[in-house]
């Protein structure tokens, strides 16, 4: 597989980068931070990549650079067969309610500018004649809950949004990859008290990684969220106005 | 602040934990760095209250390998897991494994880590090129043989006290084949097993032996002891060994599961099903070095109380007199052991405060009920104590400072070396403050 990755270099997206590294595919690494992106680069290779692992600098708050990024990635794969987006943002809703500008950042990242990112990956896979494009949601989209409301509404929109697309173009040969992840223990969540059911990078990563391979559309990861979130998306209003999790 | 423990689950203790993929960020101001939580006491946790510590487990990038030299270098936090399935389908093996392939490069220096080659390759630190790592005034450091020779064999073994660990560069081995030629023999009692330890241990590059360690009388000590060996090409099965599934433990499971009983049945179980004496052939590598690692979180078997894991050494000569005592005395407690564990060990690693020593090391795997399991363990303490032997830091959680002061007098001129490099005492773990008094 040909793989242009965006957020490679931590959490999950490392994790399922390594795996798909330890099993020969090539890969273009794009991301905001040169000397990570080198780092993981040359992680990548010893663990298998085919041939050199190249990168492109892309931070997602600037998508006039979308696109020049996609060329690039372009060329040194000579066409590529899947994109993987698992950047993203999070700040606890507190901090989003108390700062305007930090919420403005994180709905901008997390929605607006993911989408024109998937936007530009739709089109080339389609111009290409199709294509995976797996993206990181969250559980966090399924149900409002009070401590992820605005980092989830952004999850939400952008869930609904990847749905969309796959009734659109999946005839055309666009396969895509929504993941929900529940809780994860990477350095998003760092200090957070894990809840039950809490899971590894490693572990998302091998799922997600079948799900890839089989273009499953919907894939929670660990897979116990799928009940857990079926039954919270079944609590009536009243609970949730008193649960606080 | 989150409760934080080792495998033993016992101590627990309340720490605030960093965790992130940039180390260099997080061991700045961090008083400790953990990797995987494999030791099974107080190693890796900060005194109750105190902090941080810096979780090294996001950390586990490669950084550079050579292939005609064996030589690979990586971030302290990369997981002997991951290397298996990448290495040794390659043909080359970590030079040292310890008993579990979940553990963290930077935890295996910082134990200073045997296995079952012990006998022929030494503890892990042997075969340490290089450390990079941050010293407690907060600078960055490489060291080795050459470079603070010093203060590189106090940290081989050092469990984190001289400072966190980022880079780790070793030396792999060259293996034939990624599986392993076993052979197991059955032994009736403990002198044998002594004997056929220390027989096996000139021809086998790899051996331990487990022990039923509730058998009595004339039967005390018998066992099993497992003899391996790196396959030849042409008796291996070509394809590479795929990873295998493992099960898990999903909850605490309550005392009584756990009983004199229960651990007698599955001792005798285990004693008739592996025990066909002579029985050899080819072993999945994972089966051979990483048994317990089938079941994931079986550290639960012991409940919300946990357990904890005695290791000694004692000097060969009166191994097996020695050994038979503090197999009896195990046996007049309350509470049987499931695992346990005898391994000949060669000679005194580099690290200063490294266990093993040229000897026959013990291990007992035990539940902790409090007053009676301190009690027992002061009881092996003494006979270890007064045979010249020592224990495994990495798995203690209840020997008090005198008397592990007393077993391993190489202490004062490891602290001493700490302190050169740590006056102020920055660098702590609830294990420090029971045993250096920091
Ligand atoms: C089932 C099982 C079998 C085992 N078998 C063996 C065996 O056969 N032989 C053997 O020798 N051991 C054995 N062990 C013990 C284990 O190998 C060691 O405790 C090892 O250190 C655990 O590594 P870790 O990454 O989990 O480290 P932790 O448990 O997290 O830490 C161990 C020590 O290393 C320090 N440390 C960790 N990372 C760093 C770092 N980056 N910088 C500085 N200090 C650091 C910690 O402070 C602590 O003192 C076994 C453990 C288990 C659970
Ligand atoms: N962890 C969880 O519990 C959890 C649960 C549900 C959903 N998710 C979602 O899963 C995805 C991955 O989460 P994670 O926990 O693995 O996160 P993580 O460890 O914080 O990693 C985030 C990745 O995104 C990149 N990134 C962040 N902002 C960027 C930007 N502006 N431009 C380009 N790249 C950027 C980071 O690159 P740098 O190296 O440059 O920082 C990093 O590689 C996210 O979308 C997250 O919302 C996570």
């Amino acid at each position: 597989m040909k793989v242009v990755f965006l957020g490679a270099t931590k959490g999950m997206g490392r994790a399922l980068a390594q795996k798909m590294a330890a099993r020969g595919d090539a890969l273009v690494l794009l991301g905001r931070d040169a000397k990570s992106l080198e780092e993981s680069a040359k992680d990548l290779e010893l663990r298998g990549a085919a041939g050199c692992v190249h990168t492109g600098l892309c931070d997602l708050t600037r998508s006039d650079e979308f696109a020049q990024a996609f060329e690039s990635a372009h060329k040194v794969l000579e066409g590529f067969d899947c994109v993987v987006v698992t950047a993203g943002a999070f700040d606890s809703q507190d901090v989003l309610e108390a700062d305007a500008a930090a919420c403005q950042r994180l709905l901008d990242i997390n929605f607006t500018r993911t989408i024109l990112f998937c936007e530009e990956a739709r089109k080339r896979l389609l111009a290409q004649g199709g294509g995976k494009l797996c993206v990181f949601s969250s559980v966090a989209g399924e149900r409002a809950r009070k401590p992820v409301i605005l980092y989830g509404s952004t999850k939400a929109g952008l869930t609904y949004y990847l749905e969309g697309l796959d009734h659109k173009y999946h005839a055309l040969g666009l396969e895509v990859i929504t993941v929900k992840p529940g809780f994860v223990n990477t350095g998003m969540t760092a200090g957070l008290s894990p809840p039950p059911f809490a899971g590894e990078p490693e572990g998302v990563a091998t799922v997600v990684l079948a799900a890839i391979d089989r273009g499953r559309p919907v894939v929670f990861a660990p897979g116990v969220w799928c009940w857990v979130m079926a039954l919270i998306r079944s609590l009536p209003r009243a609970v949730m106005r008193r649960l606080n999790f | 602040m989150a409760e934080l423990m080792g495998w033993g689950r016992f101590p627990r203790v309340e720490g605030l934990e960093l965790v992130s993929e940039d180390l260099e960020a997080i061991s700045r101001g961090a008083i400790l760095s953990r990797g995987l939580g494999r030791s099974y006491g107080d190693a890796s946790l900060p005194p109750q209250g105190q902090g941080p510590v810096a979780s090294t487990r996001l950390a586990n990038r490669l950084l550079a390998f050579n292939g005609d030299t064996g030589v690979l270098r990586a971030e302290a936090g990369f997981c002997l897991a991951d290397f298996n399935s990448l290495f040794l389908p390659l043909g080359w093996a970590s030079p040292v494994t310890p008993g579990t392939r979940y553990v963290s490069l930077g935890g295996m220096v910082a134990s200073d880590v045997h296995g079952k080659n012990h006998h022929v390759a030494g503890c892990f630190g042997e075969h340490v090129r290089a450390l990079r790592m941050r010293v407690a005034d907060g600078r960055i450091l490489d060291v080795s043989e050459n470079q603070e020779p010093e203060l590189f064999h106090a940290t081989l073994g050092g469990l984190g006290l001289t400072g966190h660990l980022l880079e780790v560069e070793f030396v792999l081995e060259k293996v034939p084949s990624a599986w392993v030629w076993a052979e197991n023999q059955q032994v009736e009692n403990f002198s044998e097993l002594i004997a056929c330890l220390r027989e096996a241990s000139d021809t086998w590059p790899m051996t331990v032996a487990w022990v039923d360690s509730l058998s009595k009388g004339d039967a005390l000590g018998r066992g099993i002891v497992m003899k391996g060996r790196w396959a030849r090409p042409d008796q291996a099965p070509s394809q590479a060994p795929a990873s295998k599934s493992a099960f898990s433990v999903p909850l605490d499971f309550p005392e009584w599961v756990l009983s004199k009983t229960s651990v007698q049945l599955f001792n005798r179980a285990y004693f008739c099903k592996e025990g066909k004496s002579g029985k050899s052939g080819i072993v999945h590598p994972y089966a051979f070095f990483y048994p317990l690692d089938r079941l994931q979180d079986w550290n639960r078997i012991y409940g919300r109380r946990g357990f904890i894991q005695y290791q000694c050494v004692i000097p060969k000569q009166d191994a097996d007199e020695i050994g038979k005592q503090l197999l009896k005395t195990l046996a007049a407690s309350d509470e049987g052991s499931f695992l346990s564990v005898v391994k000949d060990c060669g000679r005194q690693g580099k690290g200063m405060i490294s266990f093993p020593m040229p000897g026959i090391s013990l291990a007992f795997d035990v539940p902790m009920r409090g007053d009676s399991t301190r009690a027992l363990v002061r009881k092996l303490n003494e006979i270890v104590l007064e045979a010249g032997g020592r224990i495994y830091l990495a798995k203690d959680a209840l020997t008090s400072a005198e008397t592990y002061r007393a077993m391993d007098p190489r202490w004062e001129a490891w602290n001493g070396v700490r302190r050169q490099w740590d006056p102020d005492g920055k660098l702590r773990s609830a294990l420090s403050v029971r045993l250096f008094g920091d």
